[in-house]
């Protein structure tokens, strides 16, 4: 089990935890800097019709995620049956509210936006 | 194996004790945290999905983060966006840090450790909380103001050069009577809560005084900036639509834009603190034990490993409200 295995390497262990802060760290450093400064060149850029710099957010956020959960929650100790029963469960589940919603409220915005019937009096 | 449950309850190989197989190979008590996190992070998606589909709804109006969030302690009148949520987020972070170092003591069987990293770890979750709740009170109380039109837009104000100015700045209240209903005049009586003693009326005087202002809009321009209106716009849409004023926010009304930001601010930021305030009131209950010697006794440290998963997941949750809510 997890603790067999870690055991033997006390060293090893405190290493990942440090290094993984690190990475925590300079993750949401750059996310923070960007936020700031906003790059002209990533806000104008879309992509799928969501900006450039909206997706780099996105993609680091869900790295920042993989280190929690792999590393903090000791994920990667974990059989991969359990990996499995967690992150698909969560995945396909999050992928089809984000996906229904937010199509469903472009739509709404859609009809805000070109139906004849002002909202704003 | 063994060695590692959190008890021996007497059913071990037993059926009724779940029997020798354990397909995922991990004790009760973890595998049911990790269940709990699961149906939790659905919650959370659930809560944050519905953020993106309002925003979405209203994506061409939406209030800009960064204008909302933009204080920081001692830095006053600064224009600081960002950097707060960044210190929590980091206050966060690290406490996870020491929670996974108290977890890792816990495996080593050395409890002085665990007892200071969980200290630790709960300071953290202290101080994380202190910081939201300081976020709160100045998202309460606003900043600037704003007029709420009758369609339930909001009117915000700025000078030509469009930096904000506050109605405080170019209105003064008109000393008046003003009789309250009371409760004995009627059958149904609401009680009010606060007097806001700019009214409606002392916003347009003290705008139609001031050449200088200008109207700033909800709706968001090409360059993702809120429109300003000219001053023969500005006037005509505050006499025409503005109804009422608005300072700082409530779950029905706020300055910064769609009343549902609003919404979504109290309670994301809110369950979420909720998560981390019943986080470090478990902490606090397994430091204790952990004083005591509970799990010395018992061998194993597992339940330092559990509240250790929960607070892991606080912080995984946090990290997704500071990119959403935040940042994009």
């Amino acid at each position: 089990m997890a603790h067999d295995t870690t055991h033997g390497e006390h060293s090893g262990a405190k290493k990942r935890i440090w290094q993984v802060f690190i990475i925590l760290s300079i993750l949401t450093i750059v996310e923070v800097v960007l936020g700031i400064f906003k790059p002209e060149f990533l806000v104008d850029t879309d992509l799928v019709s969501i900006s450039l710099l909206n997706w780099i957010f996105i993609i680091l956020t869900i790295i920042k995620a993989y280190y929690i959960v792999w590393a903090f929650m000791h994920m990667e100790h974990e059989a991969a049956s359990l990996r499995r029963v967690v992150v698909w469960t969560g995945v396909f589940l999050i992928c089809y509210l984000i996906a229904i919603l937010l199509i469903e409220g472009s739509y709404i915005q859609e009809v805000y936006e070109t139906e004849y019937i002002t909202w704003d009096f | 194996m063994e060695a590692t449950t959190v008890a021996k309850t007497g059913t071990e190989g037993k059926t009724w004790g779940g029997g020798e197989e354990k397909p995922l190979k991990a004790s009760y008590g973890k595998l049911m945290m990790w269940f709990f996190i699961t149906s939790d992070a659905l919650t959370f998606s659930g809560f944050l999905a519905a953020y993106g589909f309002s925003r979405f709804k209203f994506i061409n109006e939406w209030p800009i983060a960064d204008e909302v969030f933009n204080h920081f302690p001692f830095l006053h009148g600064v224009d600081a966006p960002m950097y707060y949520v960044a210190l929590m987020t980091f206050i966060l972070i690290f406490s996870s840090v020491t929670m996974v170092l108290a977890v890792d003591a816990g495996h080593q069987m050395k409890k002085n450790k665990v007892v200071t990293y969980m200290a630790l770890t709960i300071l953290g979750g202290i101080v994380f909380l202190g910081s939201q709740a300081w976020e709160w009170s100045n998202f309460i109380s606003g900043e600037y103001g704003a007029v709420e039109t009758r369609s339930g837009k909001i009117l915000q104000f700025a000078d030509a050069e469009g930096n904000r100015v506050s109605l405080e700045e170019f209105a003064t209240a008109t000393p008046g009577e003003r009789a309250e209903h009371e409760n004995k005049n009627g059958v149904w009586y609401e009680a009010e809560a606060s007097y806001n003693p700019l009214g409606i009326e002392d916003v347009k005087r003290g705008f139609a005084a001031n050449p200088d202002l200008r109207v700033r809009t909800m709706q968001l321009t090409e360059e993702g900036e809120k429109e300003l209106l000219n001053r023969e716009e500005s006037l005509l849409k505050l006499n025409e639509s503005g109804i009422g004023v608005i300072q700082g926010a409530n779950l029905s009304r706020n300055e910064y834009g769609a009343p549902l930001f609003g919404g979504f601010f109290f309670f994301i930021t809110g369950f979420h603190g909720f998560h981390v305030l019943s986080g470090v009131l478990i902490l606090i209950i397994i430091f204790f034990n952990v004083l005591l010697g509970t799990y010395e006794k018992r061998g194993s440290y597992e339940m330092v490993e559990k509240v250790g998963l929960y607070w892991h997941f606080v912080d995984l949750v946090w990290v997704f409200v500071f990119t959403f809510f935040y940042l994009v």
